[in-house]
C-alpha cells in the first residue's frame, strides 16, 4: 500500500483532498476512542450523566473526530509531512452521525529552501453541518530536489 | 481567584513512553489502517525506520500526566466543559520506543459572554514534548471552555 507523493509542481490552490468518510458513528466508536486516548469524561459514555448535563444523549469526543480528520490529512499529504494542525470544535458528533472529512489547498509557498502547502480542513455531518473546522501546514517535496 | 491568575501556572512534568501497542490501538480507534502505525516490517523500510505515532497521538498523555488537571485547577464542572480548540506544531517524528518528556503550563485564561452558553471561561494549556535525545518533537495547545449550562447543538 504505497502512498502517492504530493509534489509542489503538481498541486495548486483549490485542489481538494480525497475525502474520508466514517459512516454511522456508534457508541462503540466512542468507547474505543475513550480506551485508546484515556478520555473518560462520562459525558461521552454514560448516557444518564450526559442527560443530567442537559444533553439528549452521549456525544463523541472532539478529539475522536480530529483523529478521523488526521487520517484524511496523512493519506493526502503523506506520513510525517504535517508541520501544523489546528482544529476548532464547532458542533457535537452524535451516535448515528456520518462524518465526512475534507480538505482544500489554500496556498503553496517556499521558505528556507523547503516547500509547504497550507490547506483548510474540515469534518461535516450528514446534514452538511461542519463539526470541525481547521487548517494545516504540510511540507511537500519538489521534483527538482527529488 | 480571578481566572487570569492561572496564567503561567505550570503542571508537573511527566514522561510519556511511546508504546507500539498503544499506537496500534490509537490508530484503530481513529479508523486509520495505515501500516506505518501497525506493521513493523513495513515501518522498518520507511524513511522513519520504525512505527510512527499518528498526528494526535499525544492525546494519550491523559494516562501519564500527574497532579491536578486544568479542569481541577480552574474548578470546571465536567458536565459543562467543552474542548474548544486543539493545535499542534510538529518538529520531529515520534516513533514507537521513544520516551517523551512533557512540560506544560497555562498560557491564556479569560472570560467571555458567549452566544449560546452564557458566560464562558477559556483556558489555553500548552504542552511541549521532548524525546529521549532532548529534541523538541511537538507542541500541543488545548483550549478548554467552561459554559454556564449545556450548549445546545
Amino acid at each position: 500500500m504505497e502512498k502517492k507523493v504530493l509534489y509542489l509542481e503538481d498541486i495548486r490552490e483549490g485542489d481538494e483532498a480525497p475525502p474520508v468518510v466514517v459512516a454511522n458513528i456508534t457508541r462503540t466508536h466512542i468507547v474505543r476512542y475513550a480506551g485508546a486516548s484515556g478520555d473518560f469524561n462520562p459525558i461521552h459514555h454514560d448516557e444518564l450523566y450526559a442527560i443530567r448535563g442537559g444533553n439528549d444523549r452521549v456525544f463523541a469526543m472532539g478529539m475522536m473526530t480530529a483523529g478521523f480528520l488526521s487520517h484524511m490529512i496523512t493519506d493526502w499529504v503523506g506520513d510525517g509531512k504535517l508541520r501544523k494542525y489546528r482544529v476548532r470544535f464547532a458542533r457535537q458528533v452524535w451516535p448515528g452521525d456520518t462524518i465526512t472529512c475534507k480538505g482544500k489547498i489554500t496556498r503553496k509557498y517556499t521558505e528556507g529552501g523547503k516547500n509547504f502547502m497550507e490547506a483548510e480542513v474540515f469534518a461535516e455531518n450528514q446534514r452538511g453541518e461542519k463539526v470541525i473546522t481547521g487548517s494545516i501546514v504540510a511540507e511537500v517535496l519538489s521534483k527538482s530536489a527529488a | 481567584m480571578p481566572i487570569q491568575d492561572l496564567i503561567g501556572q505550570e503542571f508537573p512534568p511527566f514522561d510519556l513512553p511511546v508504546e507500539r501497542g498503544k499506537i496500534r490501538e490509537f490508530a484503530n480507534a481513529i479508523g486509520d489502517d495505515n501500516p506505518i502505525y501497525s506493521d513493523p516490517a513495513h515501518a522498518a523500510k520507511s524513511a522513519f525506520g520504525g512505527i510512527l505515532a499518528p498526528p494526535t497521538f499525544v492525546a494519550t498523555k491523559s494516562f501519564w500526566r500527574q497532579g491536578e488537571s486544568v479542569f481541577e485547577l480552574a474548578g470546571f464542572d465536567s458536565h459543562f466543559r467543552l474542548h474548544g480548540e486543539e493545535e499542534y506544531e510538529y518538529f520531529k517524528p515520534i516513533l514507537a520506543g521513544d520516551l517523551l518528556t512533557c512540560k506544560s503550563k497555562i498560557t491564556q485564561a479569560y472570560e467571555r459572554v458567549g452566544q449560546r452558553g452564557g458566560r464562558m471561561t477559556f483556558i489555553v494549556s500548552e504542552f511541549t514534548f521532548y524525546n529521549q535525545k532532548g529534541e523538541k518533537v511537538l507542541i500541543s495547545r488545548t483550549t478548554s471552555i467552561q459554559t454556564e449550562g449545556a450548549v445546545k447543538p
